[in-house]
């Protein structure tokens, strides 16, 4: 009788998939890993790839993406930490370079965006004078 | 009749303005119990990290990654998490207080501060304050993905690797209830991991590839899961206050009115009053 084990897919947005299983194959950095229960404590990271979860002997696997992460085995619990976007190094290398120059941006073209704080303050400073004016009629 | 056409029209417009914030109060108090659950979703990851780290350093006691290394302190980097609408009552001004506080301490100790603001109210406000801002997500939604936030947090990462930056603060608002959110200033980096003590015996993983680059991936993996947890609280924060602050601005609406009503009544019975002894008078005089 082959021994089962509990897997959890997470991820930092949502859990993916949690369910007790026979098998699961995992896209290693180092090539493709199978875990059956009982494996002893690894952890490894994950090449984007698809990861096949067997839950009884002759079913189907279910696949599930992951576009990278962390897996880590306990001999009766196995744990994918994956990740939800897509991370190559030189992408995540676009992103940071893209949220600097957004914070530059808007420093630099600070004009419009003070027009707009002014107004602001303006506007409440009207808001309070018609409220004044109300109050004075009303007497 | 002159003043009571007035008193109408302005009737009218308040009334207007409370259907709009009683929708408003509806619309946060569902997107709340949305962002609620969202948070709850978040958790299990980040605890599921937070204990392989502790696991890990546990059992490589003889290796400090920089990310767990206190440095002498010349510059730190806050990260604010901020809303990008208003009319949410004092939840960012509460925030920005606490981090203007924040900056003037270190300032005072002769740290340098650097910012990387989430939310457009943020960089807002710290633009104006002139603070030195080094990277900003904004317009996240109500749906914040941790897409949107990866290449700020690389920034103060890097930052923090290349040792610019000998500290990472994470200031947030903490959902309490409903009606508390609280203002928090968390240390994120270095980090000191948890020692499970109660792992007696001895075990440890097999890594693949290396302890080291595991290592890096999960705590880069962590400390985004917090900044990414810390955003979808604040929008469940950002929902609350909203709900409580359009609530309260029904209410006085609703008493706006009342009042109104009745200077309007008085009005118009003044009118009637005058009309009838005018025509009395003249039906006297005649």
């Amino acid at each position: 009788m082959p021994m089962n084990m509990h897997v959890d897919v997470v991820s930092a947005e949502e859990s993916i998939y949690s369910g007790t299983a026979l098998m699961i194959a995992a896209p290693a950095e180092g090539g493709e890993v199978g875990v059956y229960a009982g494996h002893t404590q690894m952890l490894a990271r994950l090449n984007p790839g698809e990861l096949r979860i067997l839950e009884k002997e002759g079913a189907e696997p279910q696949p599930v993406f992951v576009s990278g992460g962390i897996l880590e085995v306990q001999p009766y619990h196995v744990t994918v930490l994956a990740d939800t976007a897509v991370r190559a190094k030189d992408l995540d290398e676009a992103e940071a370079i893209e949220a600097k120059k957004r914070a530059e941006e808007a420093l630099a073209n600070s004009k419009a965006d003070f027009d707009y704080a002014k107004a602001q303050a303006e506007l409440v400073e009207a808001a309070a004078r018609l409220q004044m004016i109300q109050k004075l009629r009303r007497k | 009749m002159a003043g009571t056409k007035e008193i109408r029209t302005q009737i009218k417009s308040i009334k207007n303005t409370q259907k709009i914030t009683k929708a408003m109060e509806m619309v946060a108090a569902s997107k709340m119990r949305k962002a609620q659950d969202r948070m709850q979703e978040s958790r299990p990851y980040a605890q599921k990290i937070h204990d392989v780290i502790g696991h890990v350093a546990m059992a490589n006691a003889e290796y400090k990654h920089p990310f767990m290394v206190e440095r002498e302190v010349k510059r730190v980097a806050l990260i604010i998490v901020s809303t990008d609408r208003g009319l949410c009552g004092g939840l960012n001004t509460n925030l920005f207080k606490k981090a203007v506080i924040e900056m003037r301490r270190y300032r005072d100790e002769g740290v340098e501060v650097d910012l990387c603001v989430i939310g457009s109210k943020a960089l807002q406000f710290f633009k104006r304050l002139g603070g030195n801002i080094v990277a900003e997500s904004k317009d996240l939604g109500d749906r914040p993905h941790i897409n949107d936030l990866i290449g700020s947090i690389k920034v103060v990462l890097d930052n923090f690797r290349d040792g610019k930056v000998d500290r990472v603060v994470l200031l947030e608002n903490k959902f309490v209830n409903t009606m508390t959110q609280q203002a928090q200033a968390t240390q994120l980096l270095p980090t000191a991991p948890s020692r499970d003590e109660s792992l007696k015996h001895h075990w440890d993983y097999i890594y693949e590839p290396d302890t080291h680059p595991v290592m890096d991936t999960l705590l880069e993996r962590y400390v985004e899961s917090l900044i990414y947890q810390a955003v979808v609280e604040n929008v469940a924060c950002e929902m609350a206050a909203r709900m409580v602050a359009m609530k309260s601005a029904s209410d006085n609406a609703g008493t706006m009115i009342k009042d109104l009503q009745l200077v309007y009544n008085k009005a118009r019975q003044a009118a009637i009053t005058q009309e009838i002894s005018e025509i009395v008078g003249g039906a006297a005089a005649v």
